[in-house]
């Protein structure tokens, strides 16, 4: 039974792809298609980072160490759609036309953060196999602590792109500092005992 | 013979007032009209061509529906436009209350215009309507307006996103007094020679083709002449990216997302991103309304 758990959710991972290439052939891309494309992959990176966050508190609940073996995968997903992304913009929109791109990662405080949050992902992505873990040995557990700063980042990104909070940022939002207190908490809470 | 072009012989600023001026004449006779107004000029884009009813009527921002550009056409459907009347006070002589009937039987005129969007992209829209400063004369204007405010009704039964506090309702929005009484401000009744969609800001909503989309409010109960600037939804709500102008000027971006490029709604997927012409495009018929304004102070 478990060792299908991981192919299942690889390929529950690829939705995202699924649905676009459906809207895509079908022409249900809408008004904007570009900027479905875009907006779709962003926002797949965000429950991608969040779905990577909730594993170990899910351990933790559950009690149970399955969680943990998904994590990479998820994380890397996440890299995935944010490549897709930034691609999309990069390419679909701009054309690479990189004159006004330079001028909105310098200018547009929303593009820089959301950019850097995407440079952050490149070392994780690199150093995500055993192999590094090993290599990098104490130093791969506070390399990969980037990943809250990333989350952060993401969640600003999506913010500051909204024309206002309501609803889907402020619901990452929610989601995000959850995930987050479940760190703080639990760490006081084993300092404690 | 040397020929004379008429802006040869006349001095430039008589000119344009004076083409202004034929163009407002136009109005009266629609087929004449449609010739006249700028509509999108040769030199806008060569995508003249209208946007389809479909997204014309699907992709829409109505924040009084929710937030996602397919809420309002989803949930405006049962919306009630009926009974309905629209004030028109302030600074006036006399105030009035107008039916609705009343207001639709100004003759409307299909007026081809393009909307900007201030989130990067545009649409070019065939709407039936009349110059605002029709409905304006309908009152004695006392001297001391500057401004016209419009007020959309606030009906949280129906209008979903009222219940939240997305920005500050009802939606006000506002326009200097010159700006309300320009010929190109207009009054909407329809689209593509239909009855207004409840979506698009039915029964009744202005729309300014150089400004922003957001300062043609959709639903209209209250006109207000007023003394002062109104503190309009948007402007309040951030007054650092919303200026109470909001014209269109790919010079000025807004501070998070650029306004020098748009892109068309309804163009397939690989087609570019064209450029952001001032004043949406309208720069001849409006520029001499900014006229010494520093506009990158008043955005």
């Amino acid at each position: 039974m478990k060792n299908y758990f991981k192919p299942a959710v690889f390929l529950l991972s690829l939705w995202p792809i699924f649905i676009i290439t459906y809207q895509l052939f079908y022409n249900k891309l809408g008004p904007e298609p570009v900027d479905r494309i875009i907006n779709h992959f962003g926002e797949w990176t965000l429950v991608f980072i969040l779905l990577t966050l909730s594993m170990t508190p899910l351990r933790k609940i559950t009690k149970s160490l399955e969680w943990i073996k998904f994590r990479r995968m998820l994380g890397l997903f996440a890299f995935f759609y944010a490549s897709i992304h930034m691609l999309s913009y990069v390419g679909l929109d701009y054309r690479f036309d990189f004159k006004p791109l330079i001028n909105d990662v310098l200018k547009k405080k929303f593009v820089f953060i959301g950019f850097s949050a995407w440079l952050l992902l490149i070392p994780l992505a690199i150093t995500s196999s055993d192999r590094m873990a090993r290599l990098l040995k104490q130093n791969w557990k506070k390399l990969h602590k980037l990943v809250y700063v990333i989350s952060i980042f993401g969640v600003l990104h999506f913010i500051w792109l909204s024309k206002t909070i309501f609803f889907k940022p402020l619901i990452f939002l929610i989601i995000l500092i959850i995930l987050l207190l479940f760190r703080i908490n639990f760490s006081k809470l084993s300092s404690k005992i | 013979m040397k020929k004379f072009k008429h802006s040869e012989i006349t001095p430039e600023k008589i000119y344009h007032t004076r083409r202004s001026f034929i163009k407002s004449m136009g109005y009266g006779l629609s087929a004449l009209s449609l010739s006249s107004v700028p509509i999108i000029n040769a030199k806008a884009s060569n995508l003249n061509e209208p946007t389809s009813y479909q997204d014309i009527t699907t992709y829409n921002n109505y924040y009084e529906f929710g937030t996602g550009k397919s809420d309002p056409h989803r949930r405006a459907k049962n919306f009630t436009t009926r009974p309905w009347s629209v004030k028109i006070e302030g600074e006036v002589e006399k105030s009035l209350e107008l039916p609705i009937e009343e207001v639709l039987a100004i003759k409307s005129e299909e007026r081809i215009l393009k909307l900007r969007c201030v989130e990067g992209w545009s649409m070019v829209i065939p709407w039936l309507g009349f110059s605002l400063s029709e409905l304006l004369n309908k009152v004695e204007i006392k001297p001391s307006a500057k401004f016209v405010e419009f007020e959309t009704v606030y009906n949280p039964e129906e209008m979903v996103g009222q219940r939240y506090p997305v920005l500050n309702w009802p939606y006000i929005e506002g326009l200097r007094l010159d700006e309300a009484m320009h010929p190109l401000t207009t009054v909407v009744t329809g689209l593509y020679g239909k009855t207004l969609p409840n979506q698009n800001g039915a029964p009744l909503r202005i729309f300014i083709p150089w400004k922003y989309g957001f300062k043609s409010a959709k639903a209209i109960v209250k006109i207000k002449l007023t003394k002062n600037m109104p503190n309009t939804a948007w402007k309040n709500a951030s007054p650092r990216e919303y200026g109470f102008y909001s014209n269109v000027n790919p010079e000025v971006d807004h501070p998070r997302w650029s306004q020098a490029t748009e892109r068309v709604i309804g163009e397939s997927i690989l087609a570019p991103r064209i450029k952001t012409l001032m004043f949406n495009g309208y720069g001849d018929e409006v520029a001499h309304l900014y006229s010494g304004m520093d506009l990158k102070k008043n955005y």
